[in-house]
């Protein structure tokens, strides 16, 4: 496992300090939920557990479902993160599944076999995956708000689809990570969508503005739900925590408010 | 009461009667249902293996939680899942409700022989079909007898966003009327929902209980875990409402708290005594709202103007001007013209503008000596 300190992101997402106590991968049997905003995009937190997926443990895979850009967007950026998604895809920890061009048969059709064909994508992907490289998967969903458009608008499609995907973290242990565009869904009717989301996320992430306006050594605050759950029982407690960012160009600094002369 | 809630459930259906109906609601901003719904869970099916209760079997409808959570909620709790004598099964509406899953193997509903307590359900949005399934389950697990069976089901929100409210109460309403069922619960999120579904959910049941924050955040929006105060992540109230055989409605209150171990419950603490309900709507402001003793007796002491005193004496109109004592002593009237006429309540107003003759030449203000 690679030595490195843990920023405050990955403590709020579960990583500890403590190698001990450090599963594996703490995401599995997880859904991490990450709601931005026009103002402030949550793009690098996809991004951090995108390279923390690789660096965490030798056999664990990727599927990236990739709604809103493509391939060359996410290895330039995770390039200068330090990490080559194009060994790692050769390796076969890496499958991105590109969705830009999917377009759902519109309703009146046969079926809605648009979202259950990906889905069905991913079973084969899954299937298909080394035995070593099938332990610690996680699926990556960018973003919510394009899978619905491409699901024609339907949002009841579009949480059957990321019911299935949540199956996965329930009987594989598999990880979930999804980025929802929460103002999209601000007003009243198309609210219920966004809420239906955050009652099945484990780890809520909400990337925000600061509270104060824009600032050149603060980019926003973030604020981290993580649900203990039993998931026989429910939610036995939930940790809170609250710090703020800055997008550097080969990183991203976490630190608390305030901290930051 | 969470305990007598559980006795209802326990005692189950008279003769003839609909079944009691639980519908546990929650939100957001606590939202704790599931808690609710896993202990009331583990409390009737102690009651069934041991049997106490009306019912002989139990029914989960699993559609947001995996059936082997189920299995090993059961199990952690004490609660004996293999026994000989089979007393629950589960109907998996949750792996795959929609039947995408193995399409090239094309399966339909199954019940696996193997597994005596798994039926997988894969057409979800088809509440009839899943009616007549509960049913069959059902009478498969208790026997074709007078024996009764309950129903639980985890989610009455994913079953409203599958299919209609119309569909869903008359899901709920068949079942409270079906001979062989002793009791139903269900848990809904009322903020997934339009006001009317939650209302045609709450009517069709006998007993709601709410799971509220422990504070309600101060904006009142539902916002995720209210205003995130630190009570609100562990903490919160109960509101039971059942509704009584002869039409009367019994409201309680209590705490709960969540932990590891499951969730407790507890009356209210002393601290919010008894204006529980009041309490969490008046606003945490920096000024005091309420009114000390001396301040309530002055208060009652203070003379209103235009309201009768009803104390025999003549009828004083305090105009604001003078105290009460000086306006008794006025013999004339002071120029305004106004004239009580004691006795009778009557105003007679003489204006003294109405002596002068209007003259336009003259302007009004020329006698002022200023």
């Amino acid at each position: 496992m690679e030595q490195q300190g843990l920023d405050l992101m990955d403590q709020a997402l579960g990583f500890h300090s403590n190698k001990a106590q450090q599963q594996p991968w703490p995401l599995s049997g997880r859904f991490v939920l990450v709601e931005d905003c026009v103002d402030t995009s949550g793009a690098f937190v996809l991004h951090h557990i995108l390279k923390r997926s690789f660096t965490s443990h030798p056999s664990s895979a990727v599927i990236f479902l990739a709604f809103a850009n493509p391939i060359n967007h996410y290895d330039r950026v995770l390039r200068k993160l330090g990490c080559n998604l194009a060994s790692q895809r050769d390796t076969g920890r890496f499958f991105f599944l590109d969705m830009l061009m999917l377009q759902c048969p519109v309703e009146g059709e046969p079926n809605h076999d648009g979202l259950a064909a990906v889905f069905e994508k991913i079973e084969r992907v899954i299937s298909e995956l080394s035995p070593e490289n099938k332990k610690f998967v996680t699926v990556i969903i960018d973003d919510i708000s394009c899978l619905e458009l491409a699901a024609n608008g339907s949002s009841n499609d579009a949480i059957d689809f990321l019911h299935y995907c949540y199956t996965l973290t329930s009987e594989n242990d598999y990880a979930l990570v999804a980025l929802n565009h929460r103002d999209i869904y601000s007003d009243g009717e198309r609210s219920t969508f966004k809420l239906e989301i955050e009652y099945l996320a484990d780890i809520l992430v909400k990337v925000d503005p600061l509270a104060t306006g824009l600032a050149k050594d603060v980019h926003g605050q973030v604020m981290v739900l993580n649900k203990e759950t039993q998931k026989q029982h429910g939610i036995s407690s939930i940790k809170v925590h609250n710090f703020h960012f800055k997008i550097k160009e080969n990183n991203t600094e976490y630190f608390y408010a305030g901290s930051r002369t | 009461m969470a305990e007598s809630v559980c006795r209802s459930l326990r005692d189950g259906a008279l003769e003839g009667e609909l079944a009691p109906t639980l519908t546990i609601k929650d939100s957001l901003a606590s939202p704790f249902g599931f808690n609710v719904f896993s202990h009331i869970l583990v409390q009737l099916s102690s009651q069934i293996v041991a049997g106490k209760s009306q019912s002989q079997g139990i029914m989960i409808v699993a559609l947001s939680r995996s059936p082997s959570s189920y299995i090993d909620l059961l199990k952690t709790s004490g609660v004996d899942v293999e026994s000989s004598k089979k007393w629950i099964h589960i109907l998996d509406c949750y792996t795959d409700p929609l039947g995408w899953k193995d399409k090239r193997r094309k399966s339909g509903d199954i019940t696996d022989p193997s597994n005596q307590i798994l039926s997988s359900y894969k057409t979800v949005k088809d509440v009839n079909k899943l009616f007549s399934v509960i049913c069959d389950l059902g009478r498969g697990l208790v026997g074709e007898s007078k024996s009764r069976f309950c129903v639980a089901i985890d989610s009455l929100s994913e079953l409203l966003r599958h299919s209609s409210v119309q569909s869903v109460a008359s899901l709920l309403s068949n079942l409270r009327s079906h001979e062989q069922i002793s009791c139903i619960f269900g848990l809904l999120h009322s903020d997934l929902h339009e006001e009317r579904a939650v209302a045609v959910v709450e009517y069709t049941s006998s007993m709601v209980a709410s799971v509220d924050p422990f504070h309600h955040s101060v904006d009142g929006q539902g916002s995720y875990l209210g205003n995130s105060s630190r009570q609100n992540l562990t903490k919160g109230k109960f509101n039971v409402r059942c509704k009584r055989r002869n039409g009367r409605v019994r409201v309680t209150c209590e705490e709960f708290r969540v932990e590891p171990s499951g969730i407790s419950f507890a009356p209210v603490s002393s601290v919010d005594g008894a204006a529980v309900a009041v309490a969490g709507l008046i606003p945490k402001v920096q000024f005091n709202l309420q009114l000390s003793e001396k301040e309530r007796v002055d208060r009652s002491r203070v003379v209103l103007p235009f309201e009768h005193q009803g104390n025999g004496k003549p009828i004083q109109i305090y105009d604001g001007r003078r105290s009460l004592e000086d306006s008794k002593n006025e013999a004339t009237p002071i120029s305004g013209g106004k004239k009580e006429d004691s006795g009778r309540g009557e105003i007679i107003y003489y204006r003294d503008s109405d002596d002068e003759m209007l003259d336009s030449d003259e302007d009004p203000d020329d006698d002022l000596d200023i």
